[in-house]
């Protein structure tokens, strides 16, 4: 059966993808933060799953507007990046796991979450850049992905508590999955950041700190939170944790903290990333 | 008009449905942006290529002006109107700045988020802050 093995949240700044296309890393702005990954891709080089589900959030870039769906489900064989309006990074084509996708499609509308699907998505950076975060620069990504796109930009979003839910049924559907395979799961976006109004740039290490904690030791906890206190106290843009929500739903009650990175700033953000491993 | 919660939070703009309606085509317009042709149409004439898009006069001078704070007033979504700055290949800083109040200059800002970033105590509310 199919083991869903380790979590990871990280946030998925655009500007950290950018400094590694362009060979900023070196630069003092950069090099802290990308010291601070080096024990981050040890691990995940000793941790590649077969599969990795990614929840992340699509940026006017594959939705608009026009289009857009609360919780999308990528089943397509390969996802190119996209073009957000600077030329499509230059980073590998995301392959796909169509099997697993369908199986979790399948598994999760039976479970009354009633995904969208999508066979025809590009995908920004908010699935590459945390791609580029785990495994740096390689010719051909290490691991199959799974995207799952969360509506985090239209008001109203799903709730924290949803997120929680819908991780916790993901776990039900990889569990269910007959091959042998492993599975992780990120959660991405975050953490405090305010990219719009007068208020841009406003962060909380506090709320981030807790946010982090409650992760760790008391998840539910993360559940309680409103969409206006994501808003207050984390910044209009903070409210990209939810779907590190979704990432701790999908795993055990108890998990082991491997690693936790906390960084100001990245661009307008507080950066963050932690990696859990299942007991 | 159905008032909400966060509509307290200072100097912050909430895509809703309100702002949703309202900027409709003013997002729609920055969302084309991703479309290298597009963006080479936009280049040659930006009011010739804003006029193909339903948008008021007002908006359309808003981008013209890259006046981001009156954009996201006009119900643009910061990452709707990032397409625009990334257009004008800047930095995001630049818009962030802009927007700010007091506005800031690109070095200002980001000398801001190097010294930790804009503190959220003072910020939480308009009560709070004092200024809305």
């Amino acid at each position: 059966m199919a083991k869903l093995v380790a979590g990871m949240g990280t946030s998925h700044v655009p500007g950290v993808g950018a400094a590694m296309d362009n060979g900023k890393t070196d630069e003092p702005y950069w090099a802290e933060l990308f010291g601070g990954f080096a024990p981050l891709r040890a691990w995940h080089a000793e941790n590649v799953p077969d599969v990795t589900i990614i929840v992340f959030n699509d940026h006017a870039t594959s939705m608009a507007l026009n289009h857009y769906s609360t919780f999308m489900m990528g089943v397509a064989e390969s996802f190119q990046p996209a073009d957000e309006g600077w030329g499509p990074r230059k980073v590998p084509v995301v392959e796909g796991h169509p099997e697993l996708a369908w199986h979790l499609v399948e598994s999760l509308i039976l479970d009354e979450f009633d995904m969208a699907v999508t066979a025809d998505f590009d995908v920004d950076h908010g699935l590459t850049v945390p791609m580029s975060i785990a495994y740096d620069q390689p010719d051909v990504w290490p691991t199959k992905v799974i995207p799952l796109c969360v509506n985090v930009i239209q008001h109203p979003q799903p709730t924290a508590l949803r997120c929680y839910k819908l991780g916790q049924a993901i776990r039900r559907a990889v569990d269910s999955f007959p091959e042998d395979i492993t599975v992780g799961i990120w959660g991405t976006g975050g953490l405090s950041h305010q990219l719009g109004g007068e208020r841009a740039g406003v962060v909380n290490p506090d709320f981030d700190r807790m946010f982090l904690d409650n992760l760790v030791n008391d998840p539910v906890a993360n559940t309680r939170l409103t969409h206006t206190d994501f808003i207050r106290e984390a910044g209009a843009e903070g409210i990209e944790m939810i779907m590190w929500n979704v990432m701790r739903g999908a795993l055990d009650e108890k998990v082991r903290e491997v690693y936790r990175l906390y960084h100001i700033p990245v661009s307008a953000t507080a950066y963050g990333a932690i990696i859990l491993e299942n007991e | 008009m159905i008032s909400r919660d966060y509509d307290d939070v200072p100097g912050t703009y909430v895509l809703d449905s309100r702002s949703y309606r309202k900027g409709y085509h003013l997002n729609m317009f920055c969302m084309s942006l991703n479309k290298a042709e597009c963006r080479e149409e936009f280049a040659r004439d930006e009011m010739a290529y804003l006029q193909k898009f339903p948008m008021t006069d007002e908006q359309r001078q808003a981008v013209l002006d890259r006046d981001y704070i009156r954009l996201l007033q006009l119900g643009a979504n910061v990452y709707y109107t990032f397409k625009i700055v990334s257009h004008d290949r800047q930095p995001p800083q630049v818009m962030y700045g802009k927007m700010s109040s007091p506005p800031m200059s690109f070095e200002e800002f980001q000398e801001m988020m190097i010294n930790g970033g804009r503190p959220i105590d003072g910020n939480r509310s308009k009560k709070e802050s004092g200024n809305g």
